[in-house]
């Protein structure tokens, strides 16, 4: 019986193209992109055919959660550190080296200031998930200005030209957002802008 | 033709090996999709009036506008929305009707809304914004933006380019506590979509008691 031959052919794919194309396509991605800022709770904004962009600077991002849970942070860092020595110095707070480090390493702020210092003095594996229980509270101290108001009025001695957004969550109480848009009012920042997402199908209609 | 084979083997054999490069371009790739944003988010701008003159505006708002001018919003829980065309007749809970959020609810009846005059102005100015939007999407438009926005600023206070003067609707919104931010910001993208200019976020404790008796015999919550 003759042997069948199994003919040993080279399979020997060129992938120079592909990776011609991988390299565009990585290029494409690295330019255009621009990275997710790390938000303490995952918000879905809702949606819009309004078309208006955000800058990229200048803006101080305040994150209302569904249960009413308000963080605040801005993109510069030398901003959020002027934030923090102001409000520290109002509330009678010290926080040493390290928690400063803390603080500036962290996206937004949301720590009440009696907790502030406790939660900054966690390991910053712990810090992500603590925060979520925490947020800025809206009460107003001894009928003067609440924390909420001392941070935004910080931001905005920190830079005067900056910018407020909402981020908000469809599914917030509109009565926690109206508290909070109410707040805003009685200290005369009357111009913000709500983030929210494209809504294409209803543009085309 | 195996002399040809022996001697091809010979050959030295010049090519390199991409797939492990092709490898690591693919996770690289994957990386910078899952972890960028392409699209920017987009922004609604909203401009509230300071706590202190939000009493004065309203009263100046309402001794200008007519009541034919005017529509009333509820916003209520799970997604429903009432509306009040013209004054609310506080005898009457049927001038409080139900209606819903898009295009067939909301958007029709504003697009629908005939005033004292016997005209639908949202529905005039939106027909005037498409006919501005094709010319300044035309293939060789030399509309520059600022005109563009001049223009439509004209729209929204009701300047025709036929020159006519239409009224511009004045909405009153007011979410009721039991709504969501969803609903608020869904209201607001139907005044973006009909050209209204001139609306109220109105809070809903400030209201008058004829207002709170008449939407609760309205069934509006």
């Amino acid at each position: 019986m003759a042997k069948v031959k199994i003919q040993k052919k080279d399979i020997w794919i060129d992938m120079t193209p592909m990776s011609d194309v991988m390299t565009l396509l990585l290029c494409f991605f690295m330019l255009t992109s621009t990275f997710l800022t790390p938000e303490p709770v995952q918000v879905n904004a809702p949606n819009s055919v309004s078309e208006v962009k955000i800058p990229e600077q200048d803006v101080l991002n305040i994150l209302v959660t569904p249960e009413g849970r308000v963080f605040l942070g801005t993109e510069n860092k030398n901003n959020m550190q002027a934030m923090l020595d102001e409000m520290t110095d109002k509330n009678g707070v010290s926080l040493n080296a390290t928690q400063i480090k803390h603080f500036r390493e962290d996206a937004m702020a949301g720590a009440p200031m009696n907790m502030l210092a406790g939660y900054l003095n966690l390991e910053p594996e712990k810090m992500g998930e603590a925060i979520q229980k925490l947020g800025i509270p809206l009460d107003s101290i001894n009928g003067g200005k609440s924390e909420f108001q001392q941070w935004v009025s910080a931001a905005r001695s920190a830079n005067p030209d900056i910018k407020l957004a909402i981020k908000c969550d469809s599914k917030t109480p509109y009565a926690s957002i109206k508290k909070l848009m109410s707040e805003l009012q009685d200290m005369n920042e009357n111009r913000f802008q709500l983030i929210t997402n494209l809504d294409v199908k209803r543009l085309n209609d | 033709m195996a002399k040809k084979n022996l001697s091809k083997q010979k050959k030295m054999d010049t090519r390199v090996n991409f797939t492990p490069m092709v490898d690591m371009m693919m996770l690289l790739i994957t990386f910078f999709m899952l972890c960028t944003t392409l699209a920017k988010p987009q922004a609604m701008q909203l401009t509230m009036p300071s706590n202190e003159d939000t009493k004065q505006l309203n009263e100046e708002q309402k001794q200008v506008t007519k009541a034919s001018h005017t529509i009333t919003l509820y916003l209520g829980s799970n997604d429903k929305v009432w509306y009040i065309a013209g004054l609310p007749n506080y005898d009457d809970p049927s001038c409080v009707k139900p209606t819903s959020y898009g295009k067939d609810g909301i958007e029709k009846v504003l697009n629908e809304h005939t005033t004292e005059e016997g005209i639908n102005p949202v529905a005039k100015i939106k027909l005037a914004k498409k006919e501005l939007d094709a010319k300044k999407n035309a293939y060789n438009s030399k509309m520059t933006d600022e005109q563009y926005q001049e223009q439509l600023k004209k729209l929204k206070r009701g300047e025709l380019p036929s020159g006519e003067k239409v009224p511009a609707l004045t909405v009153i919104i007011r979410p009721l506590n039991t709504a969501t931010y969803a609903n608020m910001v869904a209201a607001l993208d139907e005044m973006l979509i009909s050209n209204i200019d001139k609306y109220v976020i109105d809070n809903i404790d400030k209201l008058s008691e004829d207002d709170k008796a008449l939407i609760e015999k309205a069934g509006v919550k």
